[in-house]
Parts: C-alpha cells; sequence; structure tokens
C-alpha cells in the first residue's frame, strides 16, 4: 500500500478565466481505491480528463509508475496502463457486446496495421476478450447489440471495454449515475471485486457507495482540493461538513 | 456487419455472371448495339470500382470525401505524361508507377486534411479535388483544358509475348470486371482485418477508439491512402478505355456522381456502390435519352432514395434478407 502509483503535482487547467482544476495535487497509491467528492462544478470530471489525456493541462505535471504522462495524448495514456470509464456511457450502440470489447482488446496487439489475416482468428484477443466479459457480468450477451441493453448493462460493458485494455489503474467517473437500486448494488459488488485486482480512482455520488468502497477519499470545492483521508477522517472534518457534507444534511 | 449473407452472395454472383456472359448473349438482345453497350458496361464496372474504392472512406471509416475523382483522374494523367511518345507503356511498369503516384498524393492529401472531420473534410476534400482540376486545366504540359492523349494502350506482355490487347474491347471488358471482384475481395479482407475493425470503430465513435489506446489519426490516413490507391485503379482503367484524360475526369462533378453511386448503393456495404454505379449510370443513359437536363430527373431519384431507401439499396437488401433469417429477433436500433 505504501507505494505510490500516480502522482499529480499542482494541476491546472483552466477554460479562460474559469479555472476548473486549480493546483491540485493527488497521490494515488498502489492498490487502493481511491474515491473523489465534491458537489457539481468541482472539477472532479475535468481531473480525471486530465489524467486520462482526454484533455490537456494548463500547467503541473502527472507521473505514473515513474513516467511522466503530463502532455501524452490518450490513446498513449491507455497503452501506459490507465483505463477509464465515461460519466456518459461512451460506447460502440451499434456492435454487439463481444464487438465493443473486441475492440478493446486489440489494442493490446503490437499494431493492428494488419491487413490480410481475418481479426477473429487472432486466438489472444479472443481469449482477452472473453475474460473481460466475464469479468464485467456480460458472458451471456456476448452476441447482444449493445443499444438494445439496458442502461446498466451498458455501464458494464463500459467497465468490460476498460478491462480489455489490461490497466493496472481505472479510472472511473460517475460508473452509477443513473443506476436504479438494484443495478447499483450490483455494480458496488463489481468495484469491490476489481478493487483486489486494481487501484481505482472513483467519482461517485452515491455516499453509501463511496463508504462502502473507498479506502481514501479526496474532497474538491471549486476546483481546488479541499481535504484528503480515510472515510473516518472526511467524515469527521469540520471543513468538509461546512463546505459539501453538511448540505447532504446526512452526515 | 462482416460477413455478407447466403442469400446476397448469391444475387451477386448471379449478378456477376450476367455480366461476365454478356459477350455471349449481347449480339442476340441488342443486335447492332451491343459493341456499344459492352464499352458503356466497361464504363460502368471501372466506376463500380471507383464507388466501392470511395464506399472505405465514405462507408467503412465515416470520412465523406468531395475529392474522390481527384486520384481517378491523377491516374489518367500519371499514364498519359509517363508512356512513351512513340510505344506502347508495358503495364508492368506503368500500372504500379500510377498506382504509387495515387498512393503518394493520397498520403499528402490525407495528412494534411485528416485532423478534420465532418462538413470541414468535405469541403477541404473539395478544395483538394478542384486544385488539381485546375492545375490540370491550366497546365501547357498537359494539354490544359483539352487534357491529353493515350495513342498507344498498355502493352500487356510477358517475355516477348502479348497476353492481353487492351486495344480489344472485350478484353478490356473483362480486365475490367476481374478488377471489380479483385477490389470487392481486397476490401472485404480488409473489413475483417484487425485494420477494419478499428476503422468500423472509428466511425461508430472516434473518442473512444482513441480512449482504448488507438491512435486514430494513422488508420485514417491509410484509409485514405487505400481509397486512393485502389481510384487510381479505376482511373488507370478508364484512361486505358477512353484513350485520353481531361481535367473534367478529376473535377467535382466526378467526385459527386461516385459520391451519390455511394449512397444510392448503400454506404458501408462494399456490394452496394458497387450496384450504385449500376443504376446510377442506366438511369444516366435512359434519362439521358429523354431529356439533356438528365441531373433534374437524377436529383428526383437522389430524393427518393434518401426519403426511402436511407441505408441504399445494399441496406435495404441486407434488412431484407435479415428480418427473414432471424424473424425480428435481433432488434437493430
Amino acid at each position: 500500500m505504501a507505494e505510490v502509483l500516480l502522482k499529480a503535482q499542482d494541476l491546472t487547467k483552466n477554460f479562460g478565466g474559469l479555472y476548473a482544476v486549480d493546483s491540485v495535487c493527488l497521490e494515488l497509491m498502489k492498490g487502493e481505491v481511491h474515491a473523489i467528492l465534491g458537489p457539481n462544478g468541482a472539477g472532479k470530471s475535468t481531473l480525471v480528463n486530465l489524467l486520462s489525456g482526454d484533455i490537456m493541462a494548463t500547467s503541473g505535471s502527472v507521473m505514473f509508475e515513474g513516467q511522466e504522462l503530463t502532455k501524452l495524448p490518450s490513446y498513449k495514456i491507455s497503452h501506459c496502463g490507465i483505463g477509464r470509464s465515461f460519466q456518459k456511457t461512451n460506447i460502440f450502440p451499434k456492435l454487439t457486446c463481444f464487438e465493443n470489447v473486441w475492440l478493446a482488446a486489440q489494442s493490446r496487439q503490437k499494431t493492428s496495421m494488419r491487413f490480410f489475416r481475418p481479426a477473429r482468428k487472432m486466438a489472444d484477443v479472443k481469449e482477452l476478450t472473453m475474460t473481460s466479459l466475464k469479468r464485467c457480468g456480460l458472458e451471456a450477451r456476448a452476441e447482444t447489440v449493445a443499444s438494445s441493453m439496458s442502461y446498466g448493462e451498458q455501464r458494464q460493458l463500459e467497465i468490460g471495454m476498460m478491462l480489455a485494455t489490461q490497466p493496472r489503474l481505472l479510472l472511473m467517473d460517475e460508473p452509477m449515475a443513473g443506476m436504479g437500486k438494484e443495478e447499483s448494488e450490483m455494480l458496488v459488488g463489481l468495484i469491490k471485486e476489481l478493487a483486489q485486482d486494481y487501484t481505482l480512482l472513483l467519482i461517485e455520488h452515491d455516499m453509501d457507495a463511496v463508504f462502502a468502497v473507498a479506502d481514501r477519499l479526496t474532497v474538491m470545492v471549486n476546483g481546488r482540493v479541499l481535504e484528503t483521508g480515510t472515510p473516518e477522517q472526511i467524515k469527521s472534518s469540520q471543513q468538509v461538513q461546512e463546505a459539501y457534507l453538511g448540505s447532504e444534511g446526512g452526515f | 456487419m462482416y460477413n455478407t449473407p447466403r442469400p446476397i452472395s448469391l444475387l451477386l454472383g448471379f449478378l456477376l455472371c450476367v455480366l461476365a456472359f454478356y459477350p455471349l448473349y449481347g449480339d442476340l438482345v441488342f443486335g447492332s448495339k451491343a459493341s456499344f453497350f459492352m464499352s458503356k458496361l466497361t464504363t460502368i464496372v471501372i466506376f463500380a470500382i471507383l464507388a466501392m474504392s470511395l464506399d472505405l472512406l465514405v462507408g467503412i471509416t465515416g470520412l465523406v470525401s468531395m475529392g474522390h475523382a481527384l486520384f481517378f483522374g491523377l491516374a489518367g494523367y500519371v499514364l498519359a505524361l509517363a508512356s512513351p511518345e512513340y510505344e506502347a507503356a508495358s503495364i508492368w511498369y506503368i500500372l504500379p508507377l500510377v498506382l504509387l503516384c495515387c498512393a503518394a498524393l493520397g498520403a499528402v492529401v490525407a495528412f494534411l486534411t485528416i485532423k478534420t472531420s465532418g462538413i470541414y473534410f468535405i469541403m477541404v476534400t473539395l478544395a483538394f479535388g478542384q486544385m488539381g482540376f485546375y492545375f490540370f486545366n491550366d497546365a501547357e504540359f498537359s494539354g490544359g483544358s483539352d487534357g491529353m492523349y493515350i495513342m498507344l494502350k498498355p502493352d500487356v506482355s510477358l517475355g516477348g509475348i502479348q497476353l492481353l490487347n487492351l486495344d480489344e474491347k472485350q478484353t478490356l471488358y473483362y480486365l475490367s470486371l476481374a478488377c471489380m471482384v479483385f477490389v470487392y475481395m481486397v476490401l472485404r479482407m480488409i473489413l475483417r482485418s484487425a485494420f477494419g475493425q478499428v476503422l468500423i470503430g472509428i466511425h461508430a465513435n472516434e473518442h473512444r477508439v482513441k480512449a482504448i489506446g488507438y491512435n486514430t489519426a494513422n488508420y485514417k490516413i491509410v484509409s485514405f491512402v487505400i481509397a486512393a490507391t485502389l481510384a487510381g485503379l479505376a482511373g488507370f482503367l478508364a484512361a486505358s478505355q477512353y484513350g485520353f484524360v481531361n481535367p473534367s475526369q478529376m473535377g467535382w462533378h466526378t467526385s459527386g456522381y461516385a459520391l451519390m453511386m455511394v449512397i444510392m448503393g448503400g454506404a458501408g456495404t462494399i456490394f452496394g456502390p458497387a450496384i450504385g454505379a449500376f443504376v446510377f449510370e442506366i438511369l444516366h443513359y435512359v434519362f439521358e435519352s429523354f431529356t439533356d437536363h438528365w441531373l433534374m430527373l437524377m436529383g428526383a431519384v437522389m430524393i427518393c432514395v434518401v426519403l426511402f431507401l436511407p441505408n441504399g439499396i445494399g441496406g435495404a437488401l441486407l434488412s431484407l434478407v435479415q428480418k427473414k433469417e432471424t424473424t425480428g429477433e435481433k432488434n437493430d436500433g
């Protein structure tokens, strides 16, 4: 637990005069589940987008396993071992589950600039696809067209695609957003399982879920880190209660 | 998406037989016009190759190019310019040279345009197409707007023995037909390959493809280069058939016709655009026999296709077959 997997230093992103993420420092320990909390507009998704390379930081740096990621585009960061899922479901709606996950698994090949051999004959990609489908619980839905599945299943598929890229760190942007109670419970179970093998950075609004799975929490407000600590520390923090939890009325 | 359903394969096989046996029944059906129609069919088959090559961009990769004829026309100019003046060029060096030039220009255009998407990509490819058009239209060395003659058609011989005589209409017809089948096979192979999977993903959701670790720009560039090269093959055959090349072959009209063939036939199905080429050119011939304003009628047909067959003829055929096969179980939302 002591080893630092990812370290963000003074990470800043401004859109014109708006500082969406403002000098954020964040350390992720290997093997932990780290949740980010904060009200709407706190900069949580922007932070994840910075870490995954979907947007470029204005300043600051990100180190992952001793490698500098700061200016890398998203496809390179994916190959460094960081996988992500999106807040808004981001899949290939017209393809089947299998085809969705296949494409993610195929990205682990040295190159996909191969023109002659039928793709489906690549046994290792097939195996990785099937393991990932099994892991996210969609094995039985392999041949179902993604757009015809329930919303919850599409969120599972999103996770399956992320797993197929063989990451060591998972960035999950509100995996439970918009889910029903039953689906959320299932997903909390899935996240707990994943936590045994991966390091997780989780953005989540569902407090019960967050406190059930997270080892450490970071609370963000207005693009800045307010406090980082264990769930107990955060629950009892005066500062956090005033800024955020107080408004929820639950703590 | 990857396998052509059996009834469609049978239909395509049947249509191919109809084409292949034309020399046998052409005289009986069309009498003295049989030879004219064979030339017409050769032209259509060549357009089918052009339309299929464009489908790799439009239907598979999701890049709508309005400058695809640039490579079609360039092939003709390279053939005309690189052929010796008083003897036929050997196909063994002239064809690779033509394809190489088209691939090279394709790489340059792709490199400069690939960062754009949607309407911007359409406009930039249109601009490159028109640049080519005006370059050859105004250039002295290539005969300006009159274009150039290709006096002697490429020579296909091996060890001094002539294998094919491209001056013979029938030989050129069969060569074009063989090239059409070849291009279809190549595109099917690409679609099934690892590379093709990435292109399908890019069409569906490029952002996601990037996020799972692909440098999508490279895949789009390679797809553009392949499409340009295959368009070059079509252009080579066309110039060999006509015996001349002029700027209008690379103008935006030609690009537009190719795009209409793709839309009529069904983008993304590969076989569809080939059928689209036949339908378009046959309608063209029929409409032109009524009126000089054939494009007006063609426009009406296009509107009907977009309204009633949004996935083109190929898409309609596919859904017809799939409905029968799965009896409504698969939901294609």
